[in-house]
């Protein structure tokens, strides 16, 4: 136990310098995702035809592949199409437009439960659709996914970890090169899992505490209800 | 003989096979109060929904001051502003505060400079009897609360006629009067208004016309007091008769508990 203990204390600040990279990889992979969800679940929700095509494809594309799998074809598959891209902008590409399939679905869950009445309000007092939709619909809608989206941040820091396959040096990657180092591959992925398991708990609290910021009062019984 | 302010020709809808209303004539004109009656399923909420366009129609037209408002191209958003609509659910925008329920229409649409916005909200909510009420959000006020903001909102839009769709079936009994009572005050102050009700004290009292609908058509129309003490037809007598029985046996059971 002590001989871990020293392990994990020598290498901490390599092993850190991944967990810098793997949260960087986790944040801008979310928010791309998050832009690229919003906007699929909204052509989805509301897009005329052709958008609401354009949306299910991507969605159901993205959701129905393994995340390697896309990661492999952006890096090695597009030079094939003359489209060389670096292995950090291959990861964030990957990963933001995987993880914008699932938050769709998570946006639209809670688009359709807040619903064609809140629609009718809008329009009822004048206003345009697209207005009803930024004003009143999404304010509602975003608050009600928290807790179910909320699972999203968690799985997709845990998801970055295949990128080291393409040897963008992330926390995964300075595991593996540990273990080569010492020779010692329990001591070095114990020590990369309780990493892991500490951003997931600073991630956790962080949501919990914009769940509760967010909260509007007399409003989550109703949302229970529904 | 003045112009209606809001008139309804040959107005129909029909879902599918089924026709939900045909042919209807309606005339408003400014300052009146018309409620609308008649059995649930016969087209009376559908019709205030095709008067301000939020449900499509399927024939005839509508016009607001003379002006056809169901002709293609014309601007929706605009005669929404001016036919206010409220609902038997009140659907207030659950994440603002009544204050802002009332305000959002006047920055969002009349693009109201905020100050004069937050002047005419206070204004809207004091004549709805909730000034006091302003900070709180719909999770925390009564139904009867909730749709008298409801009316506020609808009122701040400044509207040149309002839609009223059973806006007291959805709130218990002790609640009803206060909406009944803001409605009353509206028509005192001869604002245009469409009522779409089962409250038939409220009918006789404020309406200076009421309107029988039935499977879709308008059977008769005339004068609280035509209607229900020289019915012409019926059909009108016998649905009064068993409405009036009906809330009477309510009345008598509140007393009872009571």
């Amino acid at each position: 136990m002590s001989d871990f203990y020293a392990f994990f204390v020598r290498f901490l600040p390599d092993l850190l310098k991944g967990a810098g990279i793997t949260l960087l990889l986790t944040v801008q992979g979310l928010v791309a995702g998050f832009v690229l969800g919003l906007l699929a679940t909204l052509a989805r929700t509301y897009g005329s035809k052709f958008w609401r095509g354009l949306a299910v494809g991507y969605i159901e594309l993205f959701r129905g592949t393994p995340l390697l799998v896309q990661l492999f074809l952006i890096y090695y598959g597009l030079p094939g199409l003359g489209i060389t891209l670096s292995r950090e902008l291959s990861a964030f590409l990957a990963l933001g437009l995987n993880s914008g399939a699932y938050q769709a679905e998570y946006l639209r869950g809670s688009i359709l439960a807040i619903g064609d009445n809140q629609m009718m309000a809008g329009r009822s007092i004048g206003m345009s659709k697209w207005k009803t939709i930024w004003y009143v619909i999404l304010p509602q809608a975003l608050r009600l996914a928290i807790p179910a989206w909320s699972n999203e941040p968690v799985s997709l820091l845990k998801s970055t970890g295949v990128v080291f396959l393409i040897a963008v040096p992330e926390l995964m990657a300075k595991a593996k090169a540990i273990a080569a180092r010492t020779y010692d591959p329990i001591g070095s992925y114990l020590a990369v899992a309780l990493v892991y398991l500490a951003m997931v708990y600073l991630l956790d609290a962080v949501l919990r505490w914009i769940e509760r910021a967010s909260r509007i009062p007399g409003f989550e019984s109703e949302g229970k209800k529904a | 003989m003045t112009n209606p302010i809001l008139e309804t020709r040959n107005l129909t809808k029909v879902y599918g096979q089924n026709t939900i209303f045909k042919n209807i004539d309606l005339k408003v004109n400014e300052g009146e109060t018309i409620v609308i009656i008649g059995p649930s399923g016969t087209g009376k909420s559908t019709l205030l929904r095709c008067i301000n366009l939020l449900t499509s129609h399927d024939g005839g037209q509508v016009f607001l001051d003379g002006n056809e408002i169901t002709a293609k191209g014309y601007n929706e958003d605009e005669v929404r502003q001016q036919i206010g609509m409220v609902f038997q659910n009140f659907l207030l925008f659950n994440h603002l505060t009544a204050f802002d329920n009332v305000m959002i229409g006047l920055t969002r649409v009349k693009k109201m400079p905020k100050e004069q916005a937050k002047a005419k909200a206070m204004e809207e909510l004091n004549r709805v009897g909730l000034a006091d009420r302003a900070d709180h959000y719909p999770g925390q006020l009564s139904g009867g609360q909730q749709q008298r903001v409801a009316i506020a909102r609808a009122l701040a839009m400044d509207p040149r006629v309002m839609l009223f769709d059973e806006p007291t079936s959805a709130l218990d009994p002790e609640l009803i009067g206060e909406v009944l009572g803001v409605m009353a005050k509206l028509a005192r102050d001869r604002m245009t208004m469409i009522v779409v009700t089962h409250e038939m004290g409220f009918a006789r009292e404020v309406a200076d016309r009421i309107v029988f609908m039935e499977k879709g058509n308008i059977v008769e129309e005339g004068t609280p007091d035509d209607l229900f003490y020289h019915p012409k037809h019926d059909r009108t007598r016998e649905f009064l008769w068993k409405i009036t029985e009906l809330y009477g046996k309510k009345e008598k059971e509140k007393g009872d508990k009571a």
